[in-house]
């Protein structure tokens, strides 16, 4: 079932506004199906690589909102038609794959040293090494060091680490972020002399 | 088209003995002449031609003809061509609707071509080459293809299903001339990789070998030997089990490659092993066509371009790259002729395409994600109008996008009026021009009013009568028409049926058109290979009307479980001089 909703010009102050008041974000209007949060794949879809922002396309969509309304409810109901779009089932398999990994996302496990517990982050919501990094301070609630290649990560007492394909303990930032994505397996945060280990003497 | 291979020799008898038969001239030429003569015609189109200017060169061109094409296994039966020709040594033979590549024909429905190798183990011993796309094939038919034609060299299956890797052993096994091995787009029981070790260790004559579309990993040591055998391979499409480092090892195997569908790209290299890939690639003077690059990133694309010089065929189509990288690629590639590539480039990447590729004849943008539906990214009409600008050889295009103008397309047309097959897919079905509004009659208006040598064409979008009218006015040449989600009566259809001299399949989906449209064909099917309508407003009275009328159709009618008993959900009707098939399975019914 299909829920219609127009989209108020209050949008983008809805937007912001839902992280401060819950209430808001209830009664705010949006076009789409019952369950899918908008604001949420707004937030995410920004952090992704050259994805166009949520807020103009639907702009867009609220300015014809009466036209678009028609279709925007039709292709959604429509989500279920046999051989539709005219895709072969070979060509439609492949993609498949490509679209579940795009989906859920690369999660790796993080631990840190001395942490009870660890933390699972996800690689593909990140653009680069610097939101990574960003990211993990924010999660263990300290600071990483200004990375160079050939001292690795000076200024604190942690490095970021992560173990590739080959179970090999890596330091974080040597290879491009296409490649380090592809094969991080799992992330650690490295402390005291095993930090400076690391990043000497590579 | 009648091509005369003895301008001389028209003057004198055909005509006559035709009028005459009591009279009987000698014919100036003995037989064994004139079938030398005809012995030269290599076209389908001709063959025929030929076979109906009189009884002996019908006869002369039965007994020379070595090449069977059958375009609907249903049209004809094996013992029907067992009977009228006796030399065939290839055969071309095509089974399932199209449709059935969308799931709309269900599992079963037939095209099995058992019985066909019955037959031809019986007459054709002497078989070399089976080309079938869309049919069902066993392993049991493999093992018979394998062990009953001691000659054969070509086996081609495309959209197949049926068959095993356990019948490609068999394959592998038994023939001993094999030139050819492509299997393309093809759903299988994929059980294992072993197939490929059964060459034996002394057969080196493969030329094509194709097997990307198959999962398991062969075994890569038995492979390499294969490949080193084979000094005639110019096709070689492995499948995505095979790593960058042993295509490197292949490509040094085989620099003489002329087509390559490379492994998975999903792998490290350290710079050396990137280095040695990229000279492996350099070493490669002859490649034109290039596919594969599963999962390719913009690290490794580099390594591909020492080979792209001589490249006119581009498979992209795995290979979701970005606009930049794929701009960068296009750039060594300035002999491209046929280009496939994913959505994902974007309007920009297909800004490229016209900046880089000035031969462009063919362009293919597909989907990289064709169920989604509310950020609507992948190409627009701008990309198409940019391709349209830098390309004007462009003739084939298949285009998918979710929105589109009736003056982009006016504009494209102009760039471009040579169009023989414009496929144009707005995946949002009935969407209407997204700038005006209006229906999008005037795009394919513009395109069968310019593109006069147009054969093959495929609408979308919110579409009227108008559109069909159009089609019937102007698409003289049209010889294939696909239609979903459009018009707006049965005067549509009818406008088809009754202007296009040349069509020969016309398949609809989700059209309001029904019982008057359907009948308004009767004789026009007799001059099609085929229609297909499903989910239109047809009912099987109709279908059984149609049936009753003309004997030489086969009306074939499936129904859906949810629909009312009066409702023809799917109709297939073809033209046939084998009555109807005898293989029908319980949920078609044959009228």
């Amino acid at each position: 079932m299909v829920t219609l909703i127009l989209r108020s010009f209050g949008k983008m102050k809805g937007v912001m506004a839902c992280e401060h008041d819950l209430n808001l974000k209830a009664t705010e209007l949006r076009l789409g199906l019952p369950g899918t949060d908008e604001s949420e794949k707004h937030l995410v879809s920004n952090a992704k690589n050259n994805k166009r922002a949520l807020p103009e396309s639907v702009q867009d969509s609220g300015s014809n909102a009466n036209s678009e309304a028609k279709q925007e409810i039709a292709p959604a109901s429509k989500a279920q038609i046999v051989g539709w779009p005219p895709v072969r089932s070979y060509r439609k398999n492949n993609l498949q794959m490509k679209k579940t990994e795009a989906e859920t996302g690369i999660y790796v496990k993080v631990s840190m040293d001395g942490a009870p517990y660890l933390r699972k982050i996800d690689l593909k919501v990140y653009n680069k090494y610097p939101q990574l990094l960003k990211a993990l301070e924010i999660m263990f609630k300290l600071t990483i060091g200004d990375y160079s290649e050939r001292e690795g990560y000076k200024g604190s007492e942690y490095a970021p680490a992560y173990e590739d394909k080959d179970g090999d303990l890596m330091l974080v930032g040597d290879v491009p972020w296409d490649m380090f994505i592809s094969s991080c397996k799992r992330l650690r945060i490295i402390k005291g002399s095993e930090a400076r280990d690391l990043g000497c003497g590579m | 088209m009648q091509t005369d291979p003895n301008p001389k020799k028209s003057k004198d008898s055909p005509s006559n003995s035709a009028n005459t038969e009591s009279t009987q001239l000698p014919s100036p030429f003995p037989d064994e002449v004139l079938e030398k003569v005809l012995s030269f015609l290599n076209s389908d189109k001709d063959r025929s031609s030929v076979s109906l200017v009189c009884k002996d060169w019908y006869n002369a061109e039965r007994w020379t003809r070595t090449k069977l094409f059958i375009g609907n296994c249903y049209s004809v039966s094996p013992e029907i061509v067992a009977r009228r020709f006796s030399k065939i040594k290839s055969v071309t033979l095509k089974g399932k609707p199209r449709f059935s590549d969308f799931n709309l024909v269900p599992q079963n429905w037939g095209a099995d071509v058992h019985y066909w190798l019955t037959m031809f183990a019986n007459v054709y011993p002497f078989l070399e080459e089976l080309r079938l796309k869309r049919m069902t094939v066993s392993d049991e038919s493999l093992e018979l293809l394998a062990t009953a034609f001691p000659g054969f060299r070509a086996l081609s299956l495309m959209s197949c299903d049926g068959f095993s890797t356990d019948g490609l052993k068999a394959i592998a096994t038994h023939c001993r001339n094999l030139t050819e091995l492509d299997i393309q787009d093809t759903d299988i029981d994929d059980f294992s990789g072993g197939w490929l070790s059964c060459f034996p260790e002394n057969f080196g004559s493969l030329e094509v070998l194709n097997f990307a579309s198959l999962d398991s990993e062969v075994n890569f040591d038995a492979l390499e030997r294969l490949v080193s055998r084979c000094k005639s391979l110019r096709v070689l499409k492995v499948n995505k089990s095979i790593t960058l480092d042993q295509l490197q090892r292949l490509l040094l195997r085989a620099p003489q490659l002329m087509e390559l569908g490379t492994g998975s790209f999903q792998e490290d290299l350290l710079p050396g092993q990137i280095g040695d890939l990229g000279n492996a690639f350099g070493n490669c003077k002859n490649l034109q066509t290039l596919s594969g690059l599963w999962e390719v990133t913009s690290i490794y694309l580099p390594v591909l371009y020492a080979a792209c010089a001589s490249l006119t065929f581009l498979n992209l189509s795995y290979a979701a790259l970005r606009s930049v990288e794929f701009g960068n690629l296009l750039a060594h590639c300035p002999n491209l002729r046929r280009l496939w590539v994913l959505d994902t480039v974007e309007d920009k990447g297909l800004e490229a395409v016209g900046s880089s590729c000035p031969l462009l004849e063919e362009l293919r943008v597909f989907p990289a994600d064709p169920y989604d539906q509310h950020l609507h990214r992948g190409v627009t009409e701008s990309g198409f109008v940019a391709v349209s600008r830098g390309c004007s050889k462009l003739h084939y295009v298949l285009y998918f996008c979710w929105q589109m103008t009736n003056a982009a397309v006016a504009t494209i047309v102009q760039n471009c009026p040579n169009f023989t097959h414009f496929r144009l897919c707005i995946m949002n079905p009935g969407r209407p021009d997204y700038l005006t509004n209006e229906p999008m009659d005037e795009a394919f208006g513009a395109v069968v009013k310019t593109c006069t040598k147009l054969q093959r064409l495929s609408v979308s979008g919110l579409l009227t009568d108008l559109t069909f009218e159009y089609i019937g006015k102007y698409a003289k040449n049209l010889e294939t028409l696909s239609v979903a989600f459009a018009g707006s009566s049965d005067r549509a259809m009818q406008f088809v049926l009754e202007g296009c001299p040349k069509l020969r399949k016309l398949e609809i989906r989700d059209c309001p058109f029904g019982n008057a449209a359907l009948l308004s064909g009767l004789e026009k099917y007799e001059t099609m290979r085929s229609l297909w309508m499903s989910s239109c407003n047809v009912t099987i009275n109709a279908c059984r009307r149609l049936a009753r009328e003309m004997p030489r159709l086969n009306v074939e009618v499936m129904k859906d479980k949810e629909s009312d008993d009066s409702q023809a959900d799917k109709v297939y009707v073809y033209r046939s001089v084998a009555g109807p098939r005898k293989d029908a399975p319980p949920f078609v019914l044959t009228l």
